[in-house]
């Protein structure tokens, strides 16, 4: 190519390429491939994803089941032996005290109970929030008077309180109109408060942007075609909140893994045998004189899971909205 | 020969004040109060005014955005004004809206090619197969590229956006486009663009336009007749050339003497008239002759007595009890 033509091939598009345009999610995504922190969040996440899903698969293979009771690895005082918890080739990050159950095979499955519990409470909650806030930010009026009424007074409960002393009475409730007793009684139970005081932030965010979007033309335009309700609200509005609701879905899940925990510390969750990092965890106290791995063990686990999931959260939310700075939201 | 378009005595009341559940708003603004207006097949009629005088109101009015407080609207001799459900969405190919920021109306997510063809999918009228074809014919009137039907409005300049809004009001073949100050967001470059274009497809599809505008140069380039509005009220219609050579009504001078001249020594006819203070809040306009306030004629039948517009001989209406008349 000569120079003299280079003003030409920048004007004009190349004739026999079609013109394709880049969309919004397009341009996002590329962004969110730049930001390396973010993408090394992802695989992080996505590692542990995989653990979780095939956490009886790696177990049975690398002989790591988390309900044997292992009394080889443990002394007569009920304590591992050996160095860093009864750390060896057997048990590559110990066993717990008192049992000898090995602790990596009751991480992985733990995995499991953290990330669903994460995963189905945000599916919930943001699925909650979002069809409240749009009702509230379209209808307006009193719907929309009662649904932020709600919510303050949501915001205002002493949500912890509530969740400890509602724990026994409701979970018998579940059982008694047909969930399956047991830990799927206690696992439902901490889904559903997660719900009921999850929704809100969601619907605020959402409440917020449809009020918004509603007044930009665009809308306005639909409806000079006489577009309907349906319309408006699948077709103009939720193309354009379908990048904040994943932002922030993204950033609420860990916040939903570390609530599991704290229930499953405090009791309310799942039962021994069954693991979750939250019920390790609370387990370990037990022991941090003796066993501090025990403790630390889930605790950086857990801190990793949350931190990854935080990044890749950032990322995306740089990626969708460039301009945005990290105060809000 | 009916008109296109008429509108007679249209008003719109907004609540003001409280809109909290329990307690009642304390009073209105008239946003728009007592329009009547005619356009026939073809033509243009250009509406100005002060920023908040209702024009655009009026124009989401007459596209029936927002229902009229009173008033009817008559679309080929029918009257529209109170119709809904199928019978709306029949009545919404006729008339169509281009808006004002290029920027805000087109939605973000979505191709410029399926921005055009939504009204087409709305209304049905264009068959699944025969769509890309007829969003490409649309891209190519309104001089756009039709290969870029692919791209998305970010890719777009504010003039192309704007004649991306123009093809999409064009799609559903509309006898009248409301057209709520379709360059004021433009360059001054392109602005001559855009009207141009609208010119050309006035003359090619016979389509009429409410043309608003606060730029009367703008007005005067595409206008047939023009009505000068003021606090959400007529204050002068006629045809543009009889209302810009001699404006009678002193806002309607007034606005005249503040387009710019390309010669000021020797160009101006009239001095400029600088209007002092603001205009009124239209929750509580002025009695009597709104303009009043602002008005270097004011008397005092101008506080007791409301103007009635009245027909100043050739042509044209204006509403004041000490209009300009040609000597």
């Amino acid at each position: 190519m000569t120079v003299s033509n280079t003003s030409d091939s920048e004007a004009m598009p190349v004739a026999d390429t079609a013109i394709v345009g880049l969309s919004p999610s397009r341009l996002a995504l590329a962004r969110f491939r730049r930001d390396k922190v973010a993408v090394i969040a992802f695989f992080v996440v996505c590692f542990f994803v995989f653990i979780a899903i095939f956490a009886p698969v790696l177990t049975s293979v690398f002989n790591l089941s988390p309900y044997a009771l292992d009394r080889q690895a443990l002394n007569d005082y009920g304590n591992p032996i050996g160095y860093f918890g009864g750390i060896s080739w057997n048990h590559p990050l110990g066993v717990e005290p008192g049992t000898g159950r090995d602790i990596l095979g009751r991480l992985m499955y733990g995995a499991r109970v953290s990330l669903l519990i994460g995963f189905i409470g945000t599916i919930v909650t943001t699925g909650v929030g979002l069809v409240l806030g749009m009702v509230s930010g379209l209808r307006r009026g009193l719907l929309d008077s009662v649904i932020t009424r709600v919510a303050d007074l949501t915001l205002a409960f002493p949500s912890l309180l509530l969740i400890i002393a509602l724990n026994r009475p409701l979970t018998q409730r579940l059982e008694s109109i047909g969930v399956p007793k047991g830990n799927f009684a206690r696992m439902t139970y901490i889904i559903l408060v997660l719900t009921v005081f999850g929704w809100v932030y969601m619907a605020r965010l959402i409440r917020g942007q449809v009020l918004s979007l509603r007044e930009r033309e665009f809308v306005e335009a639909a409806r000079s075609f006489g577009a309907s309700n349906t319309h408006i609200v699948f077709k103009e509005l939720l193309p354009n909140l379908w990048a904040q609701v994943i932002v922030f879905a993204t950033l609420s899940l860990p916040g939903y893994v570390a609530v599991e925990a704290s229930l499953s510390f405090l009791g309310i969750g799942l039962m021994a045998p069954a693991a979750s990092w939250g019920t390790m965890l609370g387990d370990s106290v037990r022991y941090y004189r003796a066993d501090p791995t025990y403790l630390l063990i889930p605790g950086v686990t857990l801190m990793i899971l949350v931190m990854a999931f935080n990044l890749m959260g950032d990322g995306l939310r740089d990626a969708v909205d460039p301009k945005s700075d990290r105060q809000q939201l | 020969m009916t008109p296109i378009l008429e509108v007679r005595d249209v008003k719109k009341y907004f609540p003001s004040g409280s809109s909290r559940v329990l307690q009642r708003p304390t009073g209105q603004v008239k946003a728009v109060d007592g329009v009547s207006l005619s356009l026939q097949k073809g033509k243009t009629l250009g509406v100005v005014g002060e920023s908040g005088c209702g024009k655009s109101t009026l124009a989401r009015v007459l596209t029936r955005l927002i229902e009229p407080s009173s008033g009817s609207i008559f679309l080929e001799g029918e009257d529209v004004t109170r119709i809904s459900g199928s019978e709306l969405r029949r009545m919404r190919r006729d008339i169509q809206i281009i808006f004002q920021d290029p920027y805000s109306s087109l939605n973000p997510r979505h191709s410029v090619g399926e921005i055009i063809a939504t009204p087409l999918r709305i209304q049905k009228t264009v068959a699944k197969s025969e769509e890309v074809g007829r969003v490409k014919e649309l891209m190519h009137l309104v001089g756009l590229n039709p290969e870029h039907f692919n791209r998305y409005p970010h890719e777009f300049s504010g003039g192309q956006r704007q004649r991306v809004g123009i093809a999409r009001s064009l799609a559903l073949n509309p006898k009248v486009i409301v057209a709520d100050e379709p360059v004021s967001a433009l360059d001054v470059s392109i602005q001559s663009q855009i009207l141009n274009l609208m010119q050309d497809l006035q003359t090619k599809l016979q389509v009429a336009f409410v043309f608003i505008a606060h730029d009367l140069s703008v007005v005067r380039h595409i206008a047939d007749d023009v009505a000068v509005m003021y606090l959400g009220k007529i204050v002068e219609l006629g045809p543009a050339n009889i209302v810009y050579g001699h404006p009678t009504h002193p806002y309607t001078k007034a606005l005249m003497s503040a387009v710019p001249v390309a010669n000021p020594v020797s160009g101006r006819k009239i001095g400029r008239i600088v209007l002092t203070g603001d205009v009124p809040s239209p929750i509580d306009p002025p009695s009597g002759c709104r303009f009043r306030t602002r008005c270097w004629k004011a008397q005092d039948i101008c506080a007791s007595n409301e103007p009635e517009l009245l027909d100043r001989g050739d042509g044209r209406v204006s509403a004041c009890h000490f209009p300009e008349l040609e000597a």
